[in-house]
């Protein structure tokens, strides 16, 4: 709270005088200590990094290293990994702990640097919007991944399906 | 005493000086060009920069300089200091950009051949010229409780403490409250909210001392949403302070003290 005491005013241009209890108050802390939100948001940055480093590295092995390496990778690959449990379940994992890992770090540098409310509140709307959109599409395309597409008119498969597909 | 003692005057020195002459013992000078960002609201809205190039020795510190510039060419130069040696904590400034105490920057020890800058420190607002308004940052200071709070009946003597707990809390102890460490950091400069370094660290002071019974109160408000975890370890601060705190440390240190606190 800005209180003005008539009393400390310096006569030019009503500059108050030093140390007359006034504080700015973009400087008062709003007293809402919301929980330890910020805490956990702090641990989980150092959790989910560190899982995030074997879960890449893992991925990245796997895709470009094992087997025929970087030739392999297709359409078919990823299908034939997604009719895995364990790929279904790694995938997931990974999409959603870097969407919050990254979401988090963009909540930090917004809170870091965004100097306006208003700009705050706006930038935040969006990354939040943003990061929910992906993680639901990304988690829905992971679990409802069907690469065999048949037609329902005529009962076969459609053209564009991967070869594998004709020999299920 | 019936002896009669002739009093002989002391000398001016007991130690024999060799004869004052040749150029041993002559101070180095050279020029500086020096560069004041200064704010007056009674004279202009906005702040404005001045120059002086000033014949300054190698004894000299950036204070001197600004002392110079204001008993014998601008008087209306404004700038805090008391003590002028490193421990009142008035003079903090920003110096070639870096927060330092105007009193323990040598000039020689700068970039004498380029022009060297000084301005007040940054985040908390400029009264006049360097003067900044101190208040928001020892508002932050005191909510931290920077004082012994001890539930034991007070003991007839002192209260013992080993050399090693004394130890656990001795680098927090040398703060002088100048504000270069919170000044300096980048989170404060945006956010005026965040309790900043030297709150944390006269909190630290206390939160591990072995007398002390409000650590976890200290804990606490520390665990806010303006609290440590803030910090993003830029190190500003630990650059930054004048009495060689490792501030950053013992930032981390309390971090780590609300986690262990809450698990």
């Amino acid at each position: 709270m800005t209180t003005t005491n008539s009393d400390s005013l310096l006569p030019a241009q009503g500059i108050e005088a030093p140390r007359s209890g006034r504080i700015d108050p973009k400087y008062l802390r709003n007293k809402s200590s919301n929980g330890s939100f910020e805490m956990a948001a702090w641990v989980f940055m150092r959790v989910s990094g560190l899982a995030l480093v074997v879960l890449i590295f893992v991925h990245l092995w796997v895709n470009l290293m094992v087997g025929d390496g970087i030739h392999q990778i297709d359409f078919g690959f990823v299908a034939g990994k997604w009719a895995n449990p364990v790929w279904q379940f790694w995938d997931l994992t990974m999409l959603w702990l870097a969407m919050l890992h990254g979401t988090n770090g963009m909540r930090t540098i917004i809170n870091d640097y965004a100097e306006k409310d208003s700009s705050r509140l706006w930038l935040k709307s969006i990354l939040y919007v943003s990061s929910t959109v992906i993680i639901i599409l990304g988690t829905m395309v992971i679990f409802t991944f069907e690469p065999c597409l048949v037609n329902n008119e005529t009962g076969e498969l459609f053209d564009s399906v991967p070869a594998f597909c004709h020999d299920l | 005493m019936s002896t009669p003692t002739q009093e002989v005057a002391e000398p001016a020195s007991k130690i024999d000086l060799a004869e004052a002459g040749g150029s041993g013992g002559e101070i180095p000078s050279f020029d500086i060009t020096l560069k004041v960002r200064r704010y007056d609201p009674e004279r202009a809205e906005d702040a404005w920069w001045d120059e002086w190039t000033l014949t300054m020795y190698g004894t000299d510190r950036v204070l001197d300089a600004l002392h110079k510039v204001k008993w014998e060419i601008d008087g209306s130069l404004t700038f805090r200091r008391s003590c002028a040696h490193g421990i009142c904590g008035s003079d903090a400034m920003r110096i070639n950009g870096r927060n330092r105490l105007a009193c323990k920057a040598l000039l020689k020890d700068l970039d004498t051949s380029k022009t060297i800058t000084v301005e007040a420190i940054k985040g908390l607002p400029i009264e006049k010229d360097l003067i900044v308004d101190m208040e928001p940052f020892f508002q932050s200071y005191r909510e931290i409780m920077p004082f012994l709070v001890n539930n034991s009946p007070e003991p007839t003597a002192e209260r013992h403490q080993s050399p090693e707990d004394r130890e656990r809390f001795d680098d927090t102890t040398k703060c002088i409250l100048c504000a270069a460490c919170t000044s300096s950091c980048p989170v404060f400069w945006t956010d005026g909210q965040y309790f900043g370094p030297a709150a944390i660290v006269n909190a630290h002071r206390f939160i591990f001392d072995s007398r002390d019974d409000a650590g976890d109160m200290r804990l606490e408000v520390l665990n806010d949403r303006e609290g440590v975890w803030r910090c993003r370890t830029t190190f500003n601060c630990s650059d930054a302070c004048p009495r060689g705190i490792e501030v950053t440390k013992a930032i981390q240190e309390v971090k780590t003290a609300i986690l262990t606190r809450s698990l």
